[in-house]
């Protein structure tokens, strides 16, 4: 089976993409990755519509752990998973987790073709709780 | 109750009414969220409410359930902040459970407005739009004469209540105390809506 895909969103598109280059350089192509940073208007923000493209992207039938900065990231990417197709939307997660940290544990499990669960829980340990 | 009657010329003055004010509030609502969150607040609300302008003839085509909904696609697909996915939770809610009169208005917006409690993780209290959407579900559960004459006033005061609240829920909560002595952005958004929407149906 497909190792778990990652999905980075943030409000900055260059956290983003700065997240992402850090997962890559950690687990090279071996895991599918997108991300995704900014509204509809190019500024600070984050785009529901944008969240859903970049979970397509990072399709894997193993599922796709999200990664997200701040409040409105968090509550635009479970209207993404929403918005998915009903078959999907089981498989994604919206992790409670630091993003960059975050991003780099939970895609550093992945690669070894861990579960959606094992996924989120590594990084979700990054957590106070 | 309400909507006995929610002919498309009066669903599409009042679409025009709500997205009209907001637009015209944008500067207001901005400086409202600088004082306490992203400052982004009247931005984000305006451009969700322009895609919702330019759509307003087809959409007040729709029934009234297809019409809330096809608003609340567009507040999501446009709002971008946090806004975005609550006011576009509200209306997709709304859009499910209302029937095509109107009629059952207080049970489908009992549940709409638990929509974006649960959304949110928030509840009245927190210094956000829901201290305006839940007196506001309140008034209308509770019913009586003139009710979209009253309401403006009910959320305009429920508003103004958040100044002394501090912020448990959103960006403000960052800054605990000091989010004291402000209104709320989310509130005094919706209690625009609120207003501008109840005129302009009355009108």
């Amino acid at each position: 089976m497909a190792n778990v895909g990652i999905v980075i969103v943030s409000h900055s598109s260059k956290i983003a993409e700065g997240t992402g280059d850090m997962v890559r350089q950690m687990v090279g192509d071996t895991v599918p990755l997108a991300c995704t940073g900014g509204n509809e208007g190019g500024g600070l923000g984050t785009s529901a519509a944008a969240i859903l493209r970049a979970i397509e992207a990072a399709w894997s039938e193993a599922g796709v752990a999200v990664l997200v900065d701040l409040g409105g990231a968090e509550t635009n990417s479970e209207m993404a998973v929403e918005m998915l197709a009903p078959e999907r939307r089981g498989r994604v997660v919206v992790c409670n987790a630091p993003i960059v940290e975050g991003a780099v544990v939970a895609a550093a499990e992945a690669s070894g073709g861990s579960t959606l669960d094992a996924v989120r829980q590594v990084a979700e340990e990054l957590s106070p709780r | 109750m309400i909507p006995a009657g929610a002919s498309s010329e009066r669903l599409h003055r009042v679409i025009l009414a709500v997205a009209d004010a907001v637009i015209a509030h944008e500067a207001e609502l901005s400086a409202l969220d600088r004082a306490i969150g992203d400052g982004d607040h009247g931005l984000n609300m305006r451009r969700g409410f322009e895609a919702v302008r330019a759509g307003a003839g087809e959409i007040a085509a729709l029934p009234l359930p297809e019409a809330l909904q096809a608003i609340g696609t567009r507040l999501v697909l446009q709002v971008g902040g946090a806004s975005g996915p609550l006011y576009g939770t509200l209306l997709l809610t709304l859009g499910r459970e209302i029937a095509t009169d109107g009629a059952n208005l207080a049970p489908a917006l009992t549940a709409a407005v638990a929509a974006v409690m649960a959304r949110g993780r928030s509840e009245p209290g927190q210094k956000t739009m829901l201290d305006v959407l839940a007196p506001v579900r309140a008034a209308v559960s509770a019913g009586g004469t003139a009710l979209p004459c009253r309401l403006p006033g009910i959320a305009a005061a429920a508003a103004a209540a958040t100044v002394p609240l501090r912020a448990a829920r959103g960006r403000a909560a960052f800054l605990g105390e000091r989010s004291v002595g402000h209104m709320d952005p989310g509130a005094c958004s919706a209690a625009l809506i609120v207003a501008a929407g109840c005129r302009a149906w009355e009108a």
